[in-house]
C-alpha cells in the first residue's frame, strides 16, 4: 500500500471511529473533522480517544472568536459544542443557573428575563456568542465595573479532560470554598485545559431602570480626571467607559445608572455638579455596544489592553505619538477599571505591526498588556500574549499535568501552551 | 528535628526567628479548631520574602513538610502542623506597603490584619470589603488561604473577588508573580487557583487588594420574626423582589440569648431574627428600605428597628460578629459548623436539623449568612459528659451531609483543612478529587506544601491518574503516603 492510500485508510478508521462515538450524523468531514458529540460522555470519548491516537481536538463553539489567540501548532479534529445548548436548571429563587457550553448567551439571557434575571455579563455578539467560547475566552464589556468579569460570576464548571476524565468543581452554590476553583482556572485558558461541558453561574436581578449619561470632555486630561472623580465618588454607576479615537480632539464619557427612579434621579443631579463645566446629555442604552462596533471594519487588528485606571490618558498619548510615527489610525474604548478596546488600521500591515511592537512594549514597561486578538491580512509575525513574566514555568506545569499530550488546541496560549 | 537542620534554619532567620523549645511550640499545636492537636518540629518567624525563600529551600532539600500560619483564626485546621513538619509564621511580615487609592489597589504582605487594611484606607471613605468575624485579628495571607468571606459578600464577594495579585513562594522556592495590579494578565488565572488553596500551593509573601469606596448611605433593619422559616420567607421575597443588600443576616432564638448574654446587643427576643443591610446612594437605599420593611412585616415580623447612626449599626453588628465566641456564655463546649446550601432549601433543612438536634440530644444555634445560604450551625456539648464529645461531632458532619444532599457544600468560608477532608469524597467524585489534585502536583510535586490537608487521599505526582503506582521517591523510602 501506498503512502497515500494507507494515509486515507487511517482516516477512514478515524471516522469510522467517531462516528461510532458520536453516531453517524454528527462527524462531517468537509475542510475539516468536525465532530458534535451530543453529551458529557460522548465528548469525553472523543477526547479519550483523539489523546491515544496523538490526535488534536479544537474545542468550537459558534466561531466568534476563533481568530483570537496564536493559530493552534497542529490541525485536528474540531469539537463542537453546538448540540449540547441546553439550559439544564435555572432555580430562580436561588439566582443561579446551569447551563450546557453550546448554549448561546442570548438565550441564556430571554430565559432568565422570564424571572427578571440576568448574567451579569456583556460580552460582545451575545447572540451568538456560546457559554463555552465566553468563559474560554474571559471577554468582558462594561457591566464588569459593578459585577466583575467571567471569575466572580461563574460558580460550577464540568470539564472533559484531555485523557476522557470527566471532572466537576465548584457546585450549584455561590457561596462555596470545597476544593480548588477550577472555575477560574478555566476561565480564560482558550480551551487548552479541558473541554468545558457545563457551566453554573451566579444572577442578578435585572434593573428596575436604567439610565445612560454622556459626557463629552475637551481632551483626554479631562475625560481622566472626570473618570477618576466618578470612581473615587459615592457614586453606583454600574459602567464607565471613555470612548475616543485618532480623529478626535475630544473624548467621550459614557456612565450607566441602573435602580430605582429616586435613585437615578439623586445621582444623575449629582453627576451634573460634578462635571459642572461640561455638558451631559442622556443617551440611548447602544453606547454600550460600542465594542462591537470597533470590529465592523474588517481591516483593522483589534487588541485588549490592561493598564492601571488612571494611565488611561498616557496610553492614549504613547497611541497617539506611536500611530502617528507609524501612520496608523485607531479607535479605542477604555472601561473605567483599566481593560481597554483597540482597533488599529493602516494600508501597511508592517506599519501595523511596529505600532502593535512599540505599544506592547510600553504598556509592558508599566506593567500592563496588550493582547492581539484579530490579525489583519499580511501583518508579520506577532504573538498574541506578550509576556507571562515569571509565571510561565507554573503555567506550563499546568497544562503538562492537564494535557500532558499537547491535543488540546496546542499554541494557541501563552508561551506556546 | 536534627540539630544541623535546626541551625540551617537559625542562619536563616536569626536566633529570634526560631522556635523549638517543647514549652514554646505548644502555642501552634492547634489553630481555632481545638480538637486537632500536633506538635511541630519547629516554628520559624521569617521577616523577608527571602528569609521565607531560605527556608522553603531547605524544606525541599530535606522532604521536611511545612505550614504557613497567619493569625491562627481558622476554623477547619488549615493551619494544624503536620508530624515532623515545621510551621511558617507570617506574623513579622505585617508591612503595608503601597496604598494607591487613586486606582484603588493596596499592597500589603501576608501577616497584616484584615481590619488594619480598612484602617489605614478610611480616612479617605474606602474599606477593604472582606469581613470575617474574625477581621479584628485575622491576616490577609489566613484569609487568601481560606477565602475568607463575611456577612458583607453577599453584595462584595470574597476574598477571591479582592485579589488582584501575589507574589509566592512555590514549594521548590522559586519566587513567581500571579496576576498584577492590572485586570486580566495574560495567561491563566493562577491567582484565582491560588486564592483559596488552603496553604497547600505555596506561600503567598505580598498580595494585591482592591479596596471599595464606602457607599454614601447604610442602613441596618432589624425584624422580629416568630421563627426562622418565617423570617427565612421574608429572605426568599426580598431576593424576589429583585433587591441585592449588603448583607443579610439571620439568628435563632438560642443564638439571640447566647448574643445577649456576651455583648447585650439588645436584640428582640424572638424565634428568628433578620439583619438586612442595605447601602448605596441615599436616595435609593430609603426607598428600598421601606420595601425591605413591608415585606418584613407581610411576612409576619412583629418588630422592625432601623439603625442609621454608626454607633447604632455597630451595636447590632457586635452581637452578630460575637455570636460563636457567645456560646461559651450559654454551654461549655460548642463545634462551629461552616453549610452551604441553596437559600430555598432553608425551611426544610431548619426543620431536619431541629429533628436531629432532637434525636441527638444536643442543643443547636443557628447563625447564617442567609442571603447566600450559609448556616453556621453551632452544635453544643459538654465534653466532662462521656460520649458528647462524639455525639456533637457525628452530629455536626450529619449536618453538613444535609447541605450536600439538598446540593449545596461542606464550606462556604471556613475552609476544608483537617477538619473536613472526609466529607471532600461525599461531596466530589473520585475523578474531580483527582483533577483537582493536578494542579497541586504542578505546584508541589513533592507534597511538601501544607499536605494532608483538603483531600481525602493525596495524589503523588507522576503517577497515572486513577491508579496507585508508588512515587520513586516513596519506593526509595525518602517520602511516605501521609
Amino acid at each position: 500500500m501506498g503512502g497515500s492510500s494507507q494515509l486515507a485508510a487511517t482516516k477512514t478508521i478515524v471516522e469510522d471511529s467517531l462516528r461510532a462515538i458520536v453516531g453517524p450524523d454528527h462527524v462531517s468531514t468537509g475542510e475539516h473533522l468536525l465532530v458534535a458529540p451530543g453529551t458529557e460522555s460522548e465528548v469525553a470519548a472523543v477526547l479519550r480517544y483523539a489523546n491515544e491516537l496523538g490526535l488534536c481536538a479544537l474545542p468550537h463553539g459558534n466561531s466568534t472568536k476563533a481568530e483570537w489567540g496564536n493559530s493552534p501548532s497542529r490541525t485536528g479534529i474540531v469539537l463542537s459544542t453546538k448540540r449540547m445548548n441546553r439550559i439544564l436548571e435555572h432555580p430562580w429563587a436561588d439566582l443561579t443557573v446551569t447551563a450546557e457550553a453550546g448554549c448561546t448567551i442570548g438565550n441564556l439571557q430571554s430565559a432568565l428575563a422570564q424571572h427578571g434575571q440576568r448574567l451579569a455579563i456583556d460580552p460582545l455578539w451575545p447572540e451568538r456568542t456560546t457559554i463555552g467560547g465566553l468563559i474560554s475566552t474571559n471577554d468582558s464589556g462594561s457591566l464588569r465595573l459593578r459585577f466583575g468579569s467571567v471569575r466572580d460570576l461563574i460558580i460550577g464548571v464540568t470539564l472533559a479532560l484531555a485523557d476522557g476524565t470527566l471532572a466537576s468543581s465548584g457546585g450549584n452554590v455561590v457561596k462555596n470554598v470545597a476544593g480548588y476553583d477550577l472555575p477560574k482556572l478555566v476561565t480564560g485558558a482558550l480551551g487548552t485545559l479541558g473541554v468545558i461541558t457545563r457551566a453554573v453561574f451566579r444572577l442578578h436581578p435585572l434593573p428596575q431602570n436604567r439610565r445612560t449619561l454622556t459626557n463629552v470632555c475637551s481632551d483626554i486630561n479631562h475625560a481622566q480626571r472626570l473618570l477618576l472623580q466618578i470612581q473615587d465618588s459615592k457614586f453606583a454607576h454600574t459602567a464607565l467607559q471613555l470612548r475616543t479615537d485618532s480623529e478626535a480632539r475630544s473624548a467621550e464619557i459614557d456612565i450607566l445608572f441602573e435602580g430605582t427612579v429616586a435613585g437615578l434621579e439623586a445621582q444623575e443631579q449629582q453627576l451634573r455638579k460634578l462635571a459642572s463645566s461640561s455638558k451631559i446629555e442622556t443617551r440611548s442604552d447602544d453606547r454600550w455596544q460600542v465594542r462591537e462596533a470597533l470590529w465592523s471594519d474588517a481591516n483593522s487588528a483589534i487588541s485588549k489592553i490592561s493598564i492601571l485606571p488612571s494611565e488611561i490618558a498616557n496610553a492614549v498619548q504613547s497611541l497617539q505619538s506611536i500611530t502617528a510615527a507609524n501612520r496608523c489610525r485607531w479607535a479605542a474604548v477604555f472601561q473605567a477599571i483599566g481593560i481597554g478596546t483597540l482597533s488599529l488600521s493602516s494600508s501597511d500591515p508592517h506599519s501595523l505591526h511596529s505600532a502593535l511592537t512599540a505599544l506592547r512594549r510600553h504598556l509592558e514597561n508599566t506593567g500592563g498588556s496588550l493582547v492581539l486578538l484579530r490579525r489583519v491580512q499580511g501583518l508579520p509575525a506577532f504573538d498574541s500574549w506578550g509576556t507571562t513574566g515569571d509565571a510561565q514555568a507554573l503555567m506550563s506545569a499546568v497544562k503538562q499535568q492537564f494535557d500532558p499530550k499537547r491535543i488540546l488546541n496546542p499554541g494557541r496560549f501563552v508561551g506556546g501552551i | 528535628m536534627n540539630t544541623a537542620v535546626l541551625r540551617d534554619f537559625e542562619s536563616i532567620v536569626g536566633p529570634r526567628g526560631l522556635i523549638s523549645s517543647q514549652e514554646a511550640l505548644r502555642t501552634y499545636e492547634c489553630d481555632a479548631l481545638t480538637n486537632f492537636r500536633v506538635c511541630p518540629s519547629a516554628v520559624l518567624l521569617p521577616a523577608s520574602v527571602e528569609e521565607v525563600q531560605g527556608i522553603v529551600r531547605i524544606c525541599h532539600r530535606e522532604y521536611i513538610p511545612f505550614v504557613a500560619r497567619g493569625s491562627g483564626t481558622g476554623l477547619s485546621g488549615g493551619a494544624l502542623p503536620v508530624k515532623d513538619g515545621i510551621v511558617i509564621s507570617m506574623a513579622r511580615m505585617n508591612r503595608i506597603l503601597e496604598v494607591d487609592l487613586t486606582n484603588a489597589r493596596v499592597t500589603v504582605e501576608p501577616g497584616v490584619i484584615n481590619l488594619d487594611v480598612t484602617g489605614r484606607v478610611s480616612p479617605q471613605e474606602y474599606f477593604y470589603a472582606p469581613d470575617p468575624s474574625s477581621q479584628s485579628v485575622c491576616s490577609i495571607g489566613g484569609n487568601v488561604a481560606e477565602n475568607s468571606g463575611g456577612a458583607h459578600c453577599l453584595k462584595y464577594g470574597f476574598t477571591t473577588t479582592h485579589v488582584l495579585g501575589l507574589e509566592v513562594v512555590l514549594p521548590d522556592s522559586s519566587l513567581v508573580h500571579l496576576g498584577s495590579k492590572m485586570l486580566d494578565t495574560p495567561g491563566y488565572d493562577l491567582s484565582g487557583i491560588f486564592v483559596g488553596s488552603e496553604g497547600t500551593l505555596g506561600i503567598a509573601t505580598k498580595v494585591i487588594l482592591r479596596v471599595v469606596k464606602r457607599p454614601e448611605c447604610v442602613r441596618t433593619l432589624l425584624a422580629a420574626f416568630n421563627s426562622t422559616n418565617e423570617a427565612g420567607a421574608a429572605v426568599s421575597d426580598i431576593i424576589a423582589a429583585g433587591m441585592l443588600p449588603a448583607a443579610i443576616e439571620m439568628m435563632d432564638n438560642l443564638a439571640i440569648q447566647a448574643a445577649e448574654a456576651a455583648v447585650h446587643a439588645n436584640y428582640p427576643n424572638c424565634g428568628g431574627l433578620l439583619l438586612v443591610e442595605l447601602d448605596g446612594p441615599e436616595a435609593e437605599v430609603q426607598s428600598l428600605m421601606e420595601h425591605v420593611s413591608d415585606i418584613c412585616r407581610r411576612d409576619g415580623a412583629w418588630e422592625i428597628r432601623i439603625a442609621s447612626s454608626d454607633a447604632e449599626r455597630m451595636l447590632v453588628w457586635k452581637g452578630r460578629k460575637a455570636a460563636f465566641a457567645a456560646m461559651g456564655r450559654i454551654s461549655p463546649n460548642y463545634i462551629v459548623q461552616d453549610g452551604v446550601i441553596p437559600r430555598t432549601a432553608l425551611p426544610r433543612v431548619m426543620d431536619e436539623i431541629a429533628r436531629l438536634s432532637s434525636e441527638a440530644g444536643l442543643r443547636v444555634a443557628n447563625v447564617f449568612h442567609a442571603g447566600d445560604g450559609n448556616l453556621h450551625p453551632l452544635v453544643l456539648y459538654d465534653r466532662r459528659i462521656s460520649g458528647q464529645e462524639k455525639a456533637a461531632e457525628a452530629l455536626s458532619y450529619r449536618i453538613l451531609e444535609i447541605c450536600i444532599e439538598a446540593g449545596g457544600s461542606i464550606t462556604g468560608e471556613h475552609g476544608v483543612g483537617e477538619e473536613k477532608k472526609l466529607m471532600m469524597s461525599r461531596m466530589f467524585s473520585e475523578p474531580d478529587l483527582d483533577t483537582m489534585q493536578r494542579v497541586r502536583c504542578a505546584f508541589d510535586p513533592l507534597n511538601l506544601s501544607n499536605p494532608t490537608k483538603v483531600f481525602p487521599t493525596p495524589r503523588l505526582c507522576g503517577e497515572k491518574p486513577g491508579k496507585y503506582e508508588p512515587h520513586p521517591l516513596e519506593a526509595a523510602g525518602v517520602a511516605e503516603r501521609f
